[in-house]
């Protein structure tokens, strides 16, 4: 993943930027899978690796698919980034362990869930009966966050045919 | 991309398990890996490689624009509902158990529906997203000609 990381930031070629960070997301979600998130694997590879380059590959075509060189060096952004790295780095060294029983994770609500999820809710598929159930709220922030990016998405760029049809009054114009 | 035939050939042998593989994982998400969000995204993504290939233009008279902005605001509406529901049974919002005279019951059906407005909500996102971003195909350069 880090060869991948710093490839991404080294290419020009933004077609071959997408690609690799289709990769990128594939070996994150491999990653989720070794940790036994099987959820969170299958999200990442359906949306990261496959919606989300499709998308780019969408915009690749609006745009052009070679960065611009900027001449400068960007010394403060990638000090910034350095710094933010490493805070984010020192933030994780007071995380506990991964897989450590005593973590605060597994002695908060997590054992109920385990338990009781069965007996309350139903679904063997205890992620499935804590995201719907449990944490209903949350789930339908997320999903009013997914109408809110598409109503945006309306909003900025139009129905997708008004460009054609101004196109059209142009060329009847001239 | 509609005149190449490999690519013709495998996308419509490919797109019909997609989609049904995006129900497989909409209606097992109580079992397996899975639910709203994934299905809903898998369903998208066959729906969009299907306009990728055949061009937008088709994809267009099969599901129209209008048709998923519809769809996306009944997914939410849909989710929102069935808390509403609760409500009137006299429970509190989103809870199920009062959906059914069995708590189980009212569980698993509160969960099926509200999912199925995630999928739905998810997969015509997706797609309105692609579709605006394709229909400015030929935006930027056309009023140049």
């Amino acid at each position: 993943m880090a060869v991948t990381a710093v490839a991404l930031a080294w290419l020009r070629n933004l077609f071959a930027v997408v690609m690799l960070s289709g990769i990128f997301t594939l070996t994150a979600a491999v990653v989720y899978v070794v940790m036994d998130a099987v959820d969170v694997a299958f999200t990442e590879a359906a949306v990261g690796a496959g919606i989300a380059t499709v998308l780019m590959l969408g915009s690749l075509v609006l745009t052009t698919a070679e960065e611009k060189v900027q001449p400068r060096r960007a010394i403060a952004p990638l000090a910034m980034v350095v710094l933010t790295g490493a805070i984010l780095v020192y933030g994780t060294l007071d995380m506990p362990l991964y897989g450590d029983p005593s973590a605060p994770a597994h002695g908060h609500v997590a054992p109920r869930y385990i338990r009781d999820s069965g007996r309350e809710v139903g679904p063997p598929n205890i992620v499935t009966s804590v995201l719907a159930s449990y944490r209903g709220y949350d789930t339908l922030g997320e999903v009013f966050v997914i109408f809110t990016a598409a109503a945006g998405v309306i909003v900025l760029m139009g129905r997708g045919r008004r460009f054609r049809g101004r196109a059209k009054r142009d060329a009847k114009d001239s | 991309m509609s005149h190449i035939v490999v690519l013709r050939v495998v996308a419509k042998l490919l797109i019909p398990v997609i989609l049904l593989f995006a129900l497989y994982v909409q209606f097992h998400g109580d079992f397996g890996p899975g639910g709203g969000f994934q299905a809903g995204v898998i369903f998208g993504s066959g729906f969009i490689l299907y306009a990728l290939i055949f061009g937008t233009a088709v994809a267009r008279r099969a599901v129209p624009a209008g048709l998923t902005r519809i769809t996306l605001a009944a997914g939410v509406l849909l989710y929102g509902g069935v808390g509403v529901a609760g409500i009137v049974l006299g429970g509190n919002y989103l809870d199920y158990s009062v959906l059914a005279d069995d708590a189980l019951t009212g569980q698993h059906l509160g969960i099926t529906l509200i999912e199925f407005g995630v999928g739905l909500t998810v997969a015509s996102a997706m797609i309105t997203i692609f579709y605006v971003f394709a229909g400015q195909d030929r935006g930027p350069e056309s009023p140049e000609q």
